[in-house]
């Protein structure tokens, strides 16, 4: 069945289905696996899965910006920002599941 | 972190499970994504971020080293946007 987004529910009842453990303890169980992955990055690590891809942090220096409706000049703080590479083999995977322009809008 | 390193961790703070159920769990959770992604599906994780697919047309791309123009078919590409929260919590910003 295809709904057009997948959100944590689906998640959830595939690891229900999967490994069988109760519906609750499934869902805090996918909770929990964001939230390591969540802690991970705010330490700074890099999180690596294999076949999937990985999920790096890097940081950006100051600049200034402008705002584009009024052309006024803002400064852009330095920040952290979150940055996924997927792997060859997710690609892979993606581009043949949806071959040629067959992409939904997303 | 890596794959087996995030399965230890949670492990750790589950040991009541298996570890071979926790394996299960963090492979179905990725292979959920992918599978979802490779159908065209957009997967939205509230407060993580959301994992969507963009098209990228074909183009005339160039060899770098030589120079000769090669055609390069269209693709897909895996795209991730980091949620609101996360991105306040990477810069120190921990409402909730």
């Amino acid at each position: 069945m295809t709904t057009g987004t997948v959100t944590r529910a689906q998640l959830s009842e595939a690891v229900y289905q999967e490994v069988g453990l109760s519906r609750n303890e499934s869902a805090d169980l996918v909770e929990t696996v964001l939230k390591e992955i969540e802690d991970a990055l705010v330490k700074g690590e890099t999180v690596k899965i294999s076949s999937f891809g990985s999920f790096g942090v890097r940081s950006k220096g100051e600049r200034i910006g402008r705002n584009p409706k009024t052309g006024e000049e803002v400064p852009i703080e330095p920040r952290r920002v979150l940055i996924f590479r997927a792997s060859h083999v997710l690609k892979d995977q993606i581009n043949e599941g949806l071959g040629k322009s067959k992409a939904k809008k997303a | 972190m890596t794959k087996s390193e995030l399965i230890m961790r949670l492990a750790e703070s589950n040991p009541h499970l298996y570890q071979r159920d926790i394996e299960r769990i963090v492979a179905t959770v990725f292979g959920e994504i992918a599978s979802a992604l490779a159908r065209g599906d957009r997967v939205e994780l509230r407060g993580f971020g959301a994992f969507s697919v963009k098209r990228r047309e074909a183009r005339i791309g160039r060899n770098p080293r030589t120079g000769d123009s090669v055609p390069v078919e269209d693709k897909h590409i895996p795209f991730f946007k980091t949620g609101k929260q996360l991105r306040d919590r990477l810069n120190g910003v921990e409402g909730d």
